[in-house]
């Protein structure tokens, strides 16, 4: 498994966590059903509006599907940053992942780490988590 | 009665991978009871210690039940259902 992905929703993502930066920002990036192709980068409100938790909005979230099938896309990554620990799915996130055909994508903006390296992607199925590699495509 | 009620990828492996079912119930928990006679183990993801599980999002034509009196929500014929799951998590 890996996922594969733009380099420019790569950097729209780690600008997004950068200045939502004390709050954890998330997103999605959507794309044909079946095409497992990140296409269609869209940043969705923390309604949390927290350092440790992000959470999208249940009227966001049924419009999101709403859209998504209207579109005949699927969401193919779901995204989320840490603000103060590595881009690595806290319990939290493995209690809440309830998409097991999506990627999980984590990014940090804990300093003095390279953004770059903070990139990271799982699948979290059933409980398990299985990181994946990231290709990312200029 | 019959109500749709739309059933997200994660529960599918209940409903035989249907998308859509047809339920019955005059309240969202009678609609929960009857899902789970027909489809067995599927109220237990709904619920949990007899309340909704903060994981799960149910809406009844497009209105968060939490806002429409949780369980006792009222359905009437031809009312649609969709649950899916919350998307949230985080660091702590």
């Amino acid at each position: 498994m890996a996922l594969t992905i733009s380099r420019a929703i790569v950097d729209a993502i780690l600008e997004q966590s950068r200045v939502e930066y004390p709050d954890e920002c998330c997103g999605v990036i959507l794309g044909p059903v079946g095409s497992d192709s990140p296409i269609r980068h869209k940043p969705m409100v923390n309604a949390a509006h927290s350092p440790t938790f992000y959470e999208f909005d249940p009227k966001d979230l049924l419009a999101l599907y709403r859209e998504v099938d209207d579109n005949d896309e699927e969401i193919v990554v779901i995204y989320h940053s840490h603000t103060e620990t590595e881009a690595f799915p806290s319990r939290t996130d493995i209690a809440y992942a309830g998409e097991p055909g999506s990627h999980y994508v984590l990014v940090s903006t804990r300093e003095e780490i390279a953004p770059a390296t903070e990139f990271r992607s799982y699948r979290i199925i059933d409980g398990v988590v299985t990181e994946e590699e990231v290709s990312i495509t200029e | 009665m019959a109500i749709e009620v739309r059933i997200p990828t994660i529960l599918r492996p209940y409903t035989k991978d249907q998308k859509s079912v047809e339920a019955a119930g005059a309240t969202l928990s009678a609609l929960i009871t009857d899902l789970d006679t027909q489809y067995g183990g599927l109220g237990e993801r709904l619920l949990e210690n007899g309340a909704l599980r903060r994981f799960i999002n149910i809406y009844i034509n497009d209105e968060d039940v939490r806002f429409l009196g949780g369980l006792e929500a009222p359905l009437k014929d031809g009312d649609s259902v969709t649950i899916l799951p919350a998307v949230a998590g985080g660091s702590k």
